[in-house]
């Protein structure tokens, strides 16, 4: 029966790959956010290290004041 | 090691298991449910096609649900729920606006029927939260934007189920019904097939609400962050945005 119906593959693919693009946009763009957040964590450790050896030198000049 | 950290191992075992509802799904669409009598292959259309329909619609009202807790509590993280669970809704509804074209031009020989209810409902529905975005962009207090969207979102979401109704109580029956309450429904292969297809598309939509607010969360705790090690300098302002702002303790 199914012999006689029309070939209409094109049409079921172009569903199908129109649902799988909108998962990989999306997917792709949570990739960039995660990108984005690593950079920006990796800059706010740096910031967070800095002002470490800055409460440290200011704590041994504080020190070197006392003394 | 960072996405171990922000989206924690439930999430994974989550998509894992999205991953694998789909395939399987998609796998007994074509493998095991029988080719349909009347339109044969192009009917395969349909495993994606309604559950992608059906679940865009549960979270659209899904959203309306979390906007009522918004406008109950004034808690913010309600308005992002019912935010990000509009916005995933609304890129399902543009698949399914897409989908539904190309099984239309497939059967019908139009890409688009306006005397159709379905269509045409769906169509309106997906306009309608169409504007929900500009909505939130003009409004520049985050307060009022957030009431106003819970509102939109309340009245919205109640609309969705009207949608439903209207096409079940449609006397035309050009768009195909998917339980037919007279002659039958689907065949047993069927079903199964699109139950966990159906299962699938849900599981998705969940893995990407999820992932959504887990990447807004982030954002939010980043920025408090940075404030906090930098000062108010350190945070470039992001000037009017549509997204719902989370303050510093989120």
């Amino acid at each position: 029966m199914t012999d006689t119906l029309p070939d209409n593959t094109g049409y079921v693919a172009a569903a199908y790959l129109v649902f799988f693009a909108l998962v990989l946009i999306y997917v792709v763009i949570m990739a960039a956010k995660l990108s984005r957040f690593e950079r920006e964590l990796s800059e706010l450790n740096d910031l967070a290290d800095r002002r470490l050896a800055q409460d440290d030198e200011e704590s041994r000049e504080h020190e070197a004041v006392r003394t | 090691m960072t996405s171990q950290l922000l989206y924690g191992t439930r999430l994974r075992a989550l998509s894992l298991l999205t991953a694998v509802t789909l395939t399987a799904g998609f796998a007994l669409a074509f493998f095991y449910a029988p080719m349909d009598a009347d339109q044969g292959f192009m009917q395969k259309i349909f495993y994606v096609h309604v559950p992608m329909a059906i679940v865009a619609l549960c979270g659209f009202v899904f959203a309306g649900i979390m906007a009522i807790q918004h406008l109950r509590t004034r808690d913010a993280r309600y308005d992002l729920r019912s935010y990000v669970a509009i916005h995933l809704s609304l890129i399902l509804g543009a698949g399914v606006l897409i989908t539904g074209s190309i099984w239309a031009k497939a059967s019908w020989g139009h890409w688009w029927v306006w005397d159709e209810p379905t269509l045409v409902s769906f169509l309106v529905v997906f306009l309608l939260y169409a504007t929900y975005q500009p909505l939130r962009f003009s409004i520049e207090d985050p307060e009022r934007q957030a009431r106003y969207a819970s509102v939109f979102a309340v009245v919205a979401g109640a609309f969705v189920p009207l949608n439903f109704l209207a096409v079940r109580m449609a006397q035309s029956y050009t768009h195909p019904r998917v339980f037919a309450t007279a002659d039958g429904g689907l065949p047993d292969k069927m079903k199964l097939a699109f139950v966990v297809c159906l299962l699938g598309m849900s599981a998705l939509y969940v893995t990407l609400w999820k992932y959504e607010m887990a990447s807004k969360h982030t954002s939010a705790q980043l920025r408090s962050l940075r404030r906090k090690l930098g000062g108010d300098e350190a945070v470039t302002p992001t000037g009017r945005s549509a997204a719902p702002s989370l303050g510093t303790s989120q």
